[in-house]
């Protein structure tokens, strides 16, 4: 059934309202979360006990707001940095591996290729549990062969950088790639006919071609760093990024402030997401 | 020229083959190697079969194993049936504004943390949460009604939780029917259900197979939303792996058991891409 | 006889714009009907009501005398030959072919010898296990055809199909259709911004333009005896100009272009008076061209210039010819007798055209 095809009203009403409940469905979690960060209580549940902005303001027992809450911005930090730096790093991997297979023809690419994607299909726990064992049966030899001990192999902000980056590059690759794909290769061959050397004509006519696939790219794996549970549950160390702190909290039991903390976590992927448009219609 | 182009790959090379033998391939192995050592001493060890022998030999290690990939494949298929006829009006029913403000609302809700969405559920179904308080409101329940720490409630955070990998694949090939190809098989005297079955549904097999792989492998390595939506009962493979690792510092268990899930993904990708004449390139890439 | 399609006063409204105002034809049996216009002037609005995927705002449509308003399009007597064929990818040849077949419920060995059939008749033996992106855009396109054909309906929508394919095989594709059409007599109704597509092929051809039909007629009529501006310009190459009447007598008129430049013309019956704005329009073909201004005595139209510009086009070949005192630019065929073959940029040369061949109609119309 398309619009073109004739069909009976009822069908097509009761296929609207189908949608209708599924969006509901969609945001009725959000909603909620949302709406107690501003409930007067000690609790994200019903009574509402009136409307208050001490979730995200307030800086005294028992209501300390986000703003006020060291531990939460810490994380909130730390978050960042991860996600930052993980982001970085693929993307230029990410980069590097679009123009391989797409400028490459070599043997074996097809199996490289393969390979690539696979980390999309391992779940993360075990892709965090081999980086975790591995990393650390290397520590473990350099101590006791070298009596060296890299405290950076152990459980920590790297091994969290690294296990996300282990498989965010994969969807980097693949954003970039889809552009590159796309990319007509005589725009290339015509700035080497103006007088262009190669690389010149990758820098001034290919990467700003590429660009929005970048940023594109940059923000999904920042998306992605930043929301990751999984992978990075195996590899934290003393300084816990933002799930993992919200997460330690939930299980002890809830404040609106993990509502406050939730609906800021909204409004900032909102903004991402926007920034993301923005660049991907120019 | 011909240097040039060897050392462009040669440098294009590295960073790959780095990534994926030391971040994938390496690890893996390590863990394949740890996983069949046996501690038969403080610090002493053998190679053997031990860990998944213990694995096969516990009833509760098997049963958590089954009974995960079971329900995930149950929250894949109810993904799907939920979310194909929402891919279908968003690609096919609605054009211009309308269909880019739909596949937008869609995304919405997965730029938040699954943390974010699992607290929201747990607000709404537990004893004290909107909806007992609803039903008690319109007299539908006595008291308090506890919805969270059952596999339902597991259910529906999986699906939840999964959906937007299984909606954008499916918008994208719905997408890419000419709605002209629709209008053939109407024209030919097709009906409603044999355009779907015959025309729709194999153009949208890629998409189909593609958001089945994701949302199986998400809910199979899921340990949020088990953990939270179902309590200490929910009996969740990854739960098993995590007290390996983190409670009992038992790595050699905890690396036989990872193994085993790295195994089941495996198995099960492999069959859908087979059952369905489909490669992992042209369904991930 | 009652003909396979009959439309009656058909009117499509989108919101206040209308696509199709007032649309009635019919189509005998057995004829290859074309609907010829640019885009956008609503065609393929009109063959979309036909086909069903679009509801009209008034009149009926009629196949074989039936009403088929209330009939969805999968219950319609009619297939179309989608613009982009619309050939299922997920499915082979023998598959697409057959797929009509198997939603009558037709039994396997059945449908196996009728897709066979059709493939021969195509002249596409053996290709059934063959995959869609495999055949060549002409090959596509015959079984796209054969697709519909299998079905024996009474009317076969064409939409554009030539469109997306390279001159020489649209080209081919004409001929080809047209025996196609004979092959199968079935009635065939064709749309197409193509002029020469429609002349080639149809028995009958509507004009239409801003969701109206200016015209209906065979190809001969269109291009010789066009009923309106928009006609006259839009079927067959046409020399245009814009004047002012300054004289009629009966069918004959004068009229002077806003370049001063004086021109006889005619007519034919259409209502047109002194002082009035007209349009006047004269074929490349029915301009005769000389060395010696002689040999035009007896043209009441004649100009002496020089050639601006040789369009040399074998035979098909053109000169722009500039008037003497530069004001107007006029095309000319050269004559195929190679009389002129030799003929260069700069040369004078003499034209002259009957009044007869000018055809006026009164200006605004298009």
């Amino acid at each position: 059934m398309i619009p073109s095809i004739p069909q009976s009203r009822f069908l097509t009403t009761a296929y609207a309202a189908y949608i209708v409940v599924f969006f509901v469905f969609l945001a009725l979690p959000l909603l909620v979360v949302a709406g107690f960060a501003f409930n007067d209580s000690q609790f994200p549940s019903l009574p509402w006990e009136g409307f208050t902005w001490n979730w995200f303001f307030g800086d005294e027992r028992p209501m300390i707001g986000v703003f006020h809450e060291r531990s939460i911005l810490r994380a909130i930090g730390t978050s960042i940095l991860v996600a930052v730096l993980v982001s970085a790093l693929a993307v230029a991997v990410g980069l590097s591996n679009a123009f391989l297979f797409n400028r490459y023809k070599f043997r074996g690419q097809g199996i490289l290729y393969v390979l690539m994607l696979l980390p999309l299909v391992i779940p993360g726990i075990v892709l965090g549990i081999s980086i975790l064992v591995f990393s650390s049966r290397v520590a473990n030899g350099l101590w006791d062969g070298y009596r060296i001990d890299i405290e950076a192999l152990r459980p920590g902000l790297l091994l969290v950088i690294l296990g996300q980056f282990s498989f965010i590059t994969t969807i980097a690759t693949l954003v970039i790639g889809a552009r590159l794909q796309k990319f007509d290769r005589t725009l290339e061959e015509a700035a080497l006919n103006l007088g262009a050397g190669r690389l010149v004509a990758i820098r001034t006519i290919t990467l700003p071609y590429l660009a929005p696939a970048m940023v594109g790219a940059f923000v999904v794996s920042f998306l992605m760093s930043f929301e990751n549970f999984n992978t990075t549950l195996m590899l934290v160390g003393s300084d816990a990024p933002l799930t993992i702190a919200m997460f330690d909290r939930l299980k002890e039991g809830s404040t609106p402030l993990l509502n406050a903390v939730s609906l800021l976590l909204m409004l900032g992927s909102s903004c991402l997401a926007l920034i993301m448009i923005f660049f991907q219609k120019k | 020229m011909r240097t040039e182009a060897k050392v462009g790959l040669g440098l294009l090379l590295t960073p790959l083959l780095l990534w994926l033998s030391l971040l994938i391939f390496i690890p893996h192995v390590d863990m394949f190697i740890v996983s069949l050592q046996e501690r038969i001493g403080v610090g002493k060890y053998q190679t053997s079969l031990a860990n998944y022998l213990t694995f096969f030999q516990e009833p509760l290690y098997l049963w958590t194993f089954l009974r995960t990939a079971v329900m995930s494949i149950l929250a894949t298929l109810m993904t799907l049936l939920i979310a194909f006829p929402v891919s279908y009006y968003i690609a096919k029913m609605v054009k211009g504004r309308l269909q880019s403000a739909l596949f937008l609302m869609c995304l919405v809700p997965f730029w938040v943390s699954e943390l974010v969405r699992t607290f929201g559920w747990m607000i709404l179904l537990r004893e004290t949460g909107i909806f007992s308080n609803l039903l008690q409101f319109v007299g539908l329940a006595d008291g308090p009604v506890e919805m969270l720490y059952n596999d339902g409630a597991i259910m529906l955070g999986l699906v939840y939780t999964s959906m937007l990998f299984m909606v954008v694949p499916l918008v994208t090939t719905l997408e890419s029917l000419p709605d002209e190809v629709i209008e053939a098989g109407y024209d030919l005297g097709g009906s409603g259900l044999s355009v779907l079955r015959e025309i729709i549904i194999p153009h949208a097999m890629p998409g189909i197979v593609s958001g089945c792989i994701v949302v199986f492998m998400l809910s199979l390595g899921n340990y949020l939303t088990p953990t939270m939506l179902g309590g200490k009962e929910s009996l969740w493979f990854t739960e098993l792996i995590y007290s390996q690792f983190i409670v009992r510092f038992n790595w050699e268990l905890g690396s036989a058991f990872g193994f085993m899930l790295l195994i089941l993904s495996s198995a099960i990708v492999w069959g859908m891409l087979k059952l369905t004449g489909q490669s992992l390139e042209k369904t991930m890439g | 006889m009652t003909p396979d399609l009959e439309c009656s006063a058909l009117t499509k409204r989108f919101g206040d714009t209308t696509a199709v105002e007032n649309v009635s034809f019919q189509v005998p049996p057995g004829s290859f009907f074309s609907i010829l216009g640019p885009s956008g002037c609503g065609k393929t609005t009109i063959m979309r009501m036909i086909a069903g995927f679009l509801e009209p705002s008034e009149g009926d449509i009629r196949i074989k005398g039936k009403s088929v308003l209330n009939v969805a399009p999968n219950k319609r007597p009619v297939n179309m030959v989608f613009q982009h064929l619309a050939l299922f990818p997920m499915m082979n040849i023998a598959e697409n072919i057959g797929y009509g077949l198997r939603r009558q419920g037709m039994d396997k060995t059945q449908i196996g010898r009728k897709v066979d059939e059709a493939l021969d008749r195509i002249g596409l033996p053996g290709i059934g296990s063959r995959k869609v992106d495999e055949l060549s855009g002409g090959q596509k396109q015959r079984v796209a055809i054969a697709r519909c054909m299998v079905l024996e309906p009474d009317v076969l929508l064409l939409d554009e199909p030539l469109g997306a394919l390279d001159l020489k095989l649209r080209e081919r594709m004409k001929v080809e259709l047209k025996s196609l059409q004979a092959a199968f007599d079935t009635t065939f109704v064709y749309i197409t911004h193509d002029q020469s597509e429609a002349l080639v092929m149809s028995d009958n051809i509507a004009v239409m333009n801003n969701g109206q039909f200016e015209q209906m007629g065979s190809g001969q009529d269109l291009y010789y005896r066009p009923e309106s501006a928009f006609v006259a310009g839009f079927v067959g190459d046409t020399n245009r100009w814009q004047g002012k009447v300054t004289r009629k007598e009966g069918d004959a008129i004068e009229l002077v272009t806003e370049n001063g430049l004086t021109l006889r013309g005619a007519t034919h019956g259409r209502d047109l008076s002194d002082g009035q704005q007209a349009d006047v329009f004269v074929r490349p073909e029915a301009i005769r061209i000389a060395h010696d201004a002689a040999d035009l005595a007896h043209f009441d139209n004649r100009i002496s210039g020089r050639v601006t510009s040789l369009l040399f086009n074998g035979a098909a070949s053109r000169i722009l010819v500039g008037s003497e005192d530069g004001r107007e630019e006029i095309e000319v065929n050269l004559p195929q007798s190679g009389e002129f073959s030799s003929i260069a940029k700069g040369d004078a040369v003499h034209i002259g055209w009957a009044s007869d061949q000018g055809n006026c109609f009164k200006a605004g119309g298009n």
